[in-house]
């Protein structure tokens, strides 16, 4: 299935653009996507650095299966206040 | 009760929302947006939001500490957008009973929405700019959820 994966901030900036479109198998789960977004975008996190990912505006762990539709986004760090 | 906006915010405004008769006490929190970062001047500040997300987490952070401080007037206000030196970024306004728990609650809030709610600061500077807190560090809401870590 396809995912249009949204992206703020840091990663809006460091992807050139706030939205990517990444393929990932059907049953793939969060930490599936992560990996095949750090193949396409190789600058967007360090390895060391877990990407922080919320499926349907709740923070999601990367062993969550993602469905077609789900509305992905990126959370880099976060620093409001 | 919960607000995200491009707006100036009025702390006076904010913190009549949580006066009531019964409350003994009010406490308003202003954060205000700083000039310097390791002695670099600091021009303005950039906030973006995601503002469906945001919304959603402050009203569960609202939730959370009025349940566990028991609690029944809590208002919360960030601004987003371009932010001058000096003005203020965040307004939160506890009413209660009684002075203590409106103490620890607002300072609680401050702790949980800079660890929960995907809003993002940029510092712009004369040369350059920066998303604060954002170089890189490891970072892991979804692990801070429980109540009990909101002393962090």
């Amino acid at each position: 299935m396809e995912l249009k994966v949204r992206l703020f901030a840091l990663y809006r900036e460091r992807a050139g653009g706030n939205i990517v479109s990444v393929t990932v198998p059907d049953g793939a789960t969060v930490g599936d996507l992560t990996d095949e977004i750090r193949r396409q975008i190789p600058n967007l996190a360090p390895p060391e650095v877990k990407i922080v990912v919320a499926v349907n505006t709740d923070y999601a762990d990367s062993d969550i299966i993602l469905q077609p539709g789900d509305d992905v986004c990126l959370i880099p760090p976060v620093s409001g206040g | 009760m919960i607000e995200l906006t491009e707006k100036t915010l009025d702390p006076e405004k904010i913190t009549a929302k949580v006066r009531r008769d019964t409350n003994g006490a009010v406490v308003t929190f202003l954060g205000t947006t700083r000039d310097n970062f390791e002695g670099k001047t600091v021009l303005t500040l950039e906030y973006e939001a995601f503002d469906e997300m945001a919304l959603k987490k402050l009203e569960e952070v609202r939730q959370e500490l009025m349940a566990e401080f028991g609690l029944e007037q809590i208002a919360i206000s960030h601004r987003i957008g371009t932010v001058g030196i000096g003005e203020i970024s965040l307004v939160i306004a506890v009413g209660s009973p009684h002075r203590k728990e409106a103490f620890d609650a607002c300072h609680a809030a401050v702790d949980r929405i800079k660890e929960v709610v995907p809003i993002w600061k940029k510092e712009v500077y004369q040369d350059g700019s920066r998303w604060v807190a954002c170089e890189d560090h490891e970072f892991s809401p979804a692990d801070q959820h429980s109540s009990e870590s909101h002393t962090h």
